[in-house]
């Protein structure tokens, strides 16, 4: 099925890839071949099978069937050390790092530089800067892994899985949370790679971005195999429409704001370290983004509306009056609702079901009489899942076991389910697939029209200048400007976002 | 992958062969506990001497010995499936029984110079018990309510604050009588060696323990919110769970079902000896985590409590009819424990 070219040797060949869990068929003979110094995308919507292809290629899973050959030889890969010492390295879509421990603890978990039987720390930090400063993290060696935020933390992640030579690498949607600036960043260090003949994998749910990088391209569709081709020659339009099965068109639908009264007014909101001195107001029926480089505050003010961190200053006042917010039940109860990036850790309780995670911040709505009702929490769980085309084998299914796309829908619909007035998005469609997103936009629009309040965060330009009504650029913990739809544009909202050094 | 449609008629697809492999495995795991429960059963019927192992007054007197733990492990899975732990609860039994036993006998007062000062008067009959009952409970929830005040308030890990509590409940105990009490009411005795349609108070008494807390647990907004705080305390926090309110109803839940055993376990012996319910929580623990609840919280249930402690009941009970040595029964109940979770863990395994 791969196309006949004259390019070098296969490195990596998977054939007749077949897996499946209980109600799941993920995988259903699957192809994937990948040449030394090669870039090959792998592309499909959310739960088409991606990670479980990448797991059973990094050991983390077995195969049902199939066969992996790696420069010819047939391999087997029952282990992730296995796959180490084949140098398969794989930078998972879900991180892998253990928040108690360091940054260079973690880079060199299980291997760590020793001197006379005891950790060579000295070695370890000068080593993990090195690392840390080839992929551009700002985390320093010391710093504890739980403290980063989640864009540190991938980099970390890549640091770690370059911190041993590899021939095959893997990169599970690294750029899901990663902006502009980093992920060229990340580019240039693949096309580095890709010069010294590594052959890696590139899972993304933004096109552009496979556009730009990759030389092939790989379409699963409900875990069977669609079409392997070179990126030439395929249009962003074929390779939706291979995703989807289908015509799709995926503009972002926009809509005009029919603004009414002040929603959420913030000000002169301060935290010590993090930002200061915010002032912003989102009207009802406006859709509002909060535009800037990661780790410019934004994540953090949002978080600090919601109540999940304390303020040293400032005020907050829902529908003009003033809110007092000390934890996130205070503002839930002031009909602020804030679905966090962070959906493993913060958003979801992986152990329960769909169903438990959709209700879980309004469970009163699926209470009657003191009584859980089965009948309404199902029937709020089949709508999202309908709604959100949530991919999973039953509304009881543990969140855990779910694709990580799919996971992320379910963080939206437990707060959509909330029916709150003010909704904070901290990066809604992160790994969410295309088809997806613009079912998302529109949720979105609808919720405008019904006179809710939406602030968003995002790190993706082209969504930010598609949905917003009006954009917030931060920097550096700062409000640094305001642009209206009509002025905005990806080069001002960068320029504002980097100070103008970095138009 | 396609997600399987609902209420299918027939299992066709291989994705619909799999769900319906997938409740096979589910229905099996939840009957493998029965399984061992009857294994266990027959086991013993076979090996005792005429079979008196399944004589129905010594199976009446199987559950009659587990309604103490039952009792004692409900509460304690509450606070496990919070992802916490509580040592307190053998302590809690004996404190609770020395107290509502000396306040049913000699009420509650102290003396100041000449004054004697009644807080609790000592009434005779049902009055009195029913008082002493009250102070017993109270002081098994005070108990609860403070592990939760160190936990909530203060930040101690679950293991330290009820490891604390553990001996300031059984020091506190002894303090205020070293010797049983004995002399309680006959109304009192009844609660422990009663007997209603041929099986003994204690087994009601459970049942209804069991009952309650089943429906809370699984049927109620409590309950989910007992799963969530447990699951992912972070994500329930920013769901808006008042996880330090959630924290504190399961510690003093778990309070107030080890002052019921401890009542009830006077009752039984008539007396209330301040020695009481020495390593229950022990036994407590073990039927939670036979019963598939995880230690790291989140998941467990009612139901597999309460087979858990009847698995333990039976191996207590078979094992003495055996004439088993009680050292080598420890030997047996611990691997018998270990094998469980092994189990359990295998099936866990995706
Ligand atoms: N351990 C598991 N048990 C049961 N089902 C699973 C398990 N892991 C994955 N699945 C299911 O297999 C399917 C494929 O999942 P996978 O994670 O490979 O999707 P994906 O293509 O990576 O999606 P995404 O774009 O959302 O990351 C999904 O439907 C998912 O629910
Ligand atoms: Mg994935």
């Amino acid at each position: 099925m791969a196309p006949a070219t004259e390019s070098p040797a296969a490195l990596l060949e998977m054939r007749g890839i077949e897996k499946s869990y209980p109600g799941v068929r993920a995988l259903d003979g699957v192809d994937l071949t990948v040449r030394e110094g090669e870039v090959a995308a792998l592309v499909g919507e959310n739960g088409a099978g991606k990670s479980t292809l990448i797991k059973i290629l990094a050991g983390a899973q077995h195969m049902d069937r199939g066969e992996i050959r790696l420069g010819g030889a047939p391999v087997r890969v029952d282990s992730p050390s296995d796959a180490m010492e084949l140098g398969i390295r794989v930078i998972y879509q879900e991180f892998n790092l253990v928040p108690q421990l360091t940054v260079m603890e973690n880079i060199f978990l299980g291997r760590e530089p020793t001197k006379a039987g005891l950790v060579d720390f000295r070695r370890m930090e000068a080593e993990c800067a090195g690392l840390l400063d080839r992929v551009g993290a700002e985390a320093r060696p010391r710093d504890l892994v739980g403290r980063l935020s989640v864009a540190q933390q991938q980099l970390v992640e890549i640091a770690k899985a370059l911190s041993q030579d590899a021939r095959i690498l893997v990169l599970d949607e690294p750029s899901a949370t990663l902006t502009e600036r980093e992920l060229d960043r990340l580019f240039g260090l693949i096309r580095d790679l890709r010069d010294h003949g590594v052959g890696m994998i590139y899972i993304s749910h933004r096109l552009e971005e496979i556009f730009e990088i990759a030389d092939t391209v790989t379409v699963l569709r409900d875990g069977a195999h669609v079409i392997t081709a070179p990126t030439s020659s395929l249009t962003r339009e074929d390779i939706i429409r291979h995703m989807v099965g289908r015509e799709l068109k995926d503009h972002i639908p926009s809509t005009t704001a029919h603004t009414a009264g002040e929603a959420l007014r913030v000000e002169g909101l301060t935290r010590r370290g993090h930002f200061h001195d915010v002032n912003f107001v989102v009207r009802e029926g406006e859709i509002v983004a909060l535009a800037g480089l990661v780790g410019s505050g934004r994540t953090e003010v949002a978080r600090a509306i919601f109540g999940a961190d304390p303020v040293d200053a400032g005020r907050i006042l829902v529908s003009g009056q003033e809110a007092r917010i000390a934890s996130p039940r205070d503002s839930i109860s002031h009909g602020i609702g804030l679905a966090t990036e962070d959906r493993k850790s913060q958003g979801l309780v992986l152990g329960l079901g769909v169903s438990a995670n959709v209700t879980l911040a309004d469970l009163r709505a699926i209470s009657r009489r003191g009584l859980l009702s089965r009948t309404l929490e199902s029937r709020a769980a089949d709508e999202y899942i309908d709604q959100l085309k949530i991919r999973t084998p039953s509304r009881a299914q543990l969140v855990r076991l779910l694709s990580g796309g799919n996971q992320q829908k379910v963080v939206l619909a437990k707060w959509l389910f909330t029916d709150s007035k003010v909704l904070i998005l901290d990066e809604p469609t992160r790994g969410i697939d295309v088809g997806t997103k613009t079912e998302i936009y529109s949720l979105m629009n609808d919720l405008c029209d019904r006179g809710k309040a939406i602030l968003m965060i995002s790190s993706e330009l082209p969504e930010i200048l598609g949905v917003a009504h009006r954009i917030y650029v931060m920097r550096e913990g700062a409000l640094v400007g305001e642009l209206a739809r009509e002025d905005a544009t990806q080069e001002r909202i960068m320029d504002l976002a980097t100070g103008g050094s970095n138009g | 992958m396609s997600p399987v449609p609902p209420a299918n008629t027939e299992a066709t697809s291989p994705e619909e062969r799999s769900v319906a492999a997938l409740r096979r495995k589910e229905a099996l795991s939840r009957f493998a506990l029965a399984g061992t429960l009857v294994f266990l059963c027959a086991l013993f019927a076979l090996t005792t001497h005429n079979h008196v192992f399944m004589k129905s007054t010594n199976l009446i007197n199987v559950a009659s010995q587990s309604a103490i733990n039952t009792i004692i492990a409900v509460g304690m899975t509450f606070v496990i499936v919070t992802g916490g732990i509580d040592l307190s609860v053998g302590s809690i039994v004996g404190l609770a029984a020395v107290f509502s036993t000396g306040v049913m006998v000699g009420g509650l007062g102290f003396t100041i110079g000449q004054y004697r000062v009644d807080l609790l008067p000592q009434l005779p009959g049902v009055g009195g018990v029913l008082i002493g009952l009250g102070a017993g409970l109270t002081v098994g929830a005070l108990a609860g309510l403070f592990n939760a005040m160190s936990i909530v308030r203060f930040r101690v890990t679950p293991f330290i604050a009820t490891l604390a509590m553990m001996l300031i409940a059984r020091g506190a105990g002894h303090l205020y009588s070293v010797e049983p009490i004995r002399g309680v009411p006959p109304a009192f005795i009844w609660i422990g060696q009663g007997r209603w349609l041929g099986i003994p108070i204690p087994v009601y008494l459970a049942l209804t323990v069991v009952v309650i807390g089943w429906a809370v647990l699984s049927k109620t907004p409590f309950g989910r919110r007992v799963y969530a705080v447990g699951g992912n305390e972070e994500a329930a926090r920013l769901s808006g769970i008042p996880v330090g309110r959630t924290k504190l109803l399961v510690y003093v839940a778990s309070g107030l079902c080890a002052a019921t055993a401890g009542t009830v376990l006077a009752a039984q012996l008539q007396a209330g000896d301040p020695k009481l319910g020495n390593a229950y929580e022990l036994d407590a623990i073990a039927a939670a985590v036979l019963g598939g609840t995880s230690l790291m919280g989140g998941r467990g249930t009612i139901l597999g409590t309460v087979l858990g402690a009847l698995i333990i009941g039976v191996l207590d009970n078979g094992l003495t009819m055996l004439h088993v040595s009680s050292f080598a029964q420890m030997v047996i109940k611990g691997l018998v424990i270990l094998g469980a979770v092994i189990l359990d863990q295998a099936r866990q395994r995706p």
